[in-house]
């Protein structure tokens, strides 16, 4: 008896457990799967080749900030300014344009360096000043909005034209898409394909061990900061090329978007976990429920109810898988 | 405690110093008030066109009457709000102008100013539930029927429109949208299709007006209850805003006009943002000099469109 039975068991558990394997490794991409198929149902203007564009592109600028957003997670940390960062890193930009009337190509330029020095400065004031990530990138969430209204004295610059290409189209396919895709490949790159995105995991999985292994653990934070502030600066040059214009109060509590991005896509917020295909697939959900209940014309109050209850049962199911893991 | 007496006498001279340079601080506050007198502009936000003008004629109307005034913004927070109000209380202001975050909320912060007997105007938006002096405002709920009567003009009389509202909970939002809505019920054969809000944001609006355009292509029209979200639509819109689409919005800040010049916005409903600050000013003028005034004081507002935008573009 236990002969015939001994060899189907372990077979359908490995089954089993293979299949729940997928599901609790691409929760976040079931989660997708089953809302797209409900919308699909729900109204027919869901599923249509520009709605479906109109989606990659809205998702576009929180998907990038919060490409940056993975580095600082995964090395344990918190990037709460990437929001802020992105509005500076754009008025500042419409401003070397605008104001010191500059080429545009060095508007695009320092507006990436506005954002890489940002973070680079949270980087520094966690890895050498020993504050809490926390509270570095909260002080710089408020520097640099100061300072982008500072900029602005309150009101919207015009931005440069290679600034507000990268809002336009090229032939037929959006650029924001374009620069989301190019963007992801490069962060996905930097993240498993380098030494540094190795660092980044075995400092957020144990920064005590990481360093007695040799890890610079100092030069890592700096680096995953920086990237942070630089992926930031980018979302904010797309959103303002998607308004061409930078805004003063552009990308206001757009670092919490960010964050429920990074952590639908199942990064953990304890350190050491995170993919950029998840924080991609993060950034959809959040894009698709608002389109979603924009189409089916259901309040904004509402949309937010059920983004709040989504990232919920994002965490909810990442711990209890924690608490499941075999290791 | 214990103290040494050397301690005791080191803690009275410094409390008696503290007590000096505050009643020196009085005095010359009080001196420096006989030649102008003092008033507190606290704005909701600096973080807005509109309110930058507003504020930029204020300023221009405080100088001319001889009016020390100090702006304060509260970056959207009721909270901020009150701690500035509170702040100018204690340090002496003659007179307030208050632009409330939220309506409600502010009633309580002007609570401490009208006991004290400082006068206080609000512009803009009312406060709920307060003994104020005035309220400089536009009429929102006029402007919101003159919008309808612009976009019903554009689109011919006929088609389906979008709305896209402003922060929910605002007198500006809800003025003008039930301007619009009484103003829009004249037309039969024009059809509000969707309704959602974009929280007076232009990246918002951009986003919802896509995805708006998506579930209704057939609209001909839409109704922002600010230029900014008037702006993001025109951006959805792409080269259909001013040919295909007509989009009429409210304000009339600077980037709106040009939209109007541009072709690609057919109206907008001009507040005089800077007008709004002036009358504020003047109006807290005549309170200072004793003078009675009006509960509610309006300041029209006009329609621009693309034949008189000329006039406000300067």
């Amino acid at each position: 008896m236990s002969k015939v039975a001994a060899p189907t068991a372990p077979k359908n558990a490995a089954r089993g457990s293979r299949v729940k394997k997928f599901l609790a490794d691409n929760g976040a991409l079931v989660g997708l799967f089953v809302l797209g198929l409900a919308l699909f149902i729900a109204t027919p203007d869901f599923l249509t080749g520009p709605n479906l564009l109109n989606i990659g592109i809205q998702a576009s600028v929180i998907a990038v900030m919060a490409f940056g957003l993975t580095f600082v997670i995964v090395a344990a940390g918190i990037d709460l300014s990437v929001g802020s960062v992105a509005a500076l890193s754009a008025m500042g930009s419409a401003w070397i344009f605008s104001q010191a009337d500059l080429p545009g190509w060095l508007a695009v330029v320092g507006g990436l360096l506005i954002g890489a020095l940002s973070g680079a400065v949270s980087g520094f004031a966690v890895a050498y000043g020993r504050l809490p990530s926390f509270i570095a990138t909260l002080a710089m969430l408020s520097v640099t909005r100061g300072l982008t209204l500072v900029l602005s004295e309150g009101r919207p610059i015009a931005t440069a034209p290679e600034v507000s290409f990268l809002g336009g189209d090229l032939g037929v396919i959006p650029m924001p898409i374009v620069v989301l895709v190019v963007a992801g490949i490069v962060a996905a790159v930097i993240l498993n394909f380098t030494v540094m995105g190795r660092y980044m995991y075995a400092v957020g999985g144990n920064t005590e061990a990481a360093r007695l292994s040799g890890v610079p653990v100092r030069k890592v934070l700096v680096t995953v900061f920086a990237l942070s502030g630089l992926f930031a600066a980018l979302a904010g040059l797309l959103l303002s090329g998607r308004l061409d214009s930078a805004q003063p109060q552009a990308a206001v509590g757009y670092e919490l978007d960010a964050i429920a991005a990074v952590v639908i896509g199942g990064a953990s917020l304890a350190g050491g976990v995170g993919r950029i295909s998840g924080t991609l697939v993060g950034a959809l959900v959040l894009v698709v429920i608002r389109n979603g209940l924009n189409l089916l014309n259901v309040s904004s109050f509402w949309q937010q109810v059920v983004i709040g209850m989504v990232i919920a049962v994002a965490v909810g199911i990442d711990s209890l898988r924690r608490k499941n893991a075999p290791h | 405690m214990k103290f040494t007496y050397p301690r005791k006498a080191a803690v009275l001279t410094v409390s008696l110093a503290l007590a000096f340079s505050a009643t020196a601080c009085n005095r010359g506050g009080d001196e420096a008030a006989e030649g102008s007198a003092s008033a507190t502009l606290a704005l909701s936000t600096l973080n807005n066109p509109f309110f930058v003008e507003l504020r930029d004629g204020a300023e221009a109307a405080a100088e001319e009457a001889g009016i020390d005034l100090e702006v304060v913004d509260a970056q959207n927070d009721s909270a901020t709000q009150t701690n500035q109000l509170a702040t100018a209380a204690s340090s002496g202001t003659d007179g307030v102008i208050i632009n409330p975050v939220d309506s409600d909320a502010a009633a309580a912060s002007v609570a401490p100013l009208i006991e004290n007997d400082i006068p206080v105007v609000a512009v803009d938006r009312a406060v709920n539930g307060a003994e104020i002096e005035s309220l400089v405002s536009s009429d929102n709920v006029a402007g919101g029927r003159q919008a309808a009567d612009a976009l019903a003009a554009a689109m011919g009389e006929e088609g389906q429109v979008i709305v896209l509202q402003g922060v929910a909970g605002t007198s500006a939002s809800r003025d003008r949208g039930a301007g619009f809505a009484e103003g829009i019920a004249e037309y039969p054969n024009i059809e509000v299709v969707a309704m959602q809000t974009a929280n007076f944001d232009r990246a918002e609006a951009l986003n919802v007006a896509t995805n708006l355009l998506q579930a209704n292509p057939d609209v001909t029209g839409i109704f922002a209850e600010n230029d900014e979200m008037a702006l993001g639509a025109i951006q959805a819109l792409g080269e259909r805003a001013g040919t295909e689409v007509s989009v009429v919005g409210f304000d009339g800040t600077e980037e709106g006009l040009a939209a109007i010049e541009a072709g690609t916005m057919a109206a907008t409903i001009a507040q005089q943002p800077a007008e709004l600050g002036k009358r504020a000013v003047e109006v807290l003028d005549q309170l200072l000099a004793g003078e009675t005034v009006e509960e509610t004081i309006p300041v029209p507002v006009t329609t621009v469109n693309s034949e008189n935008v000329g006039e406000f573009t300067e």
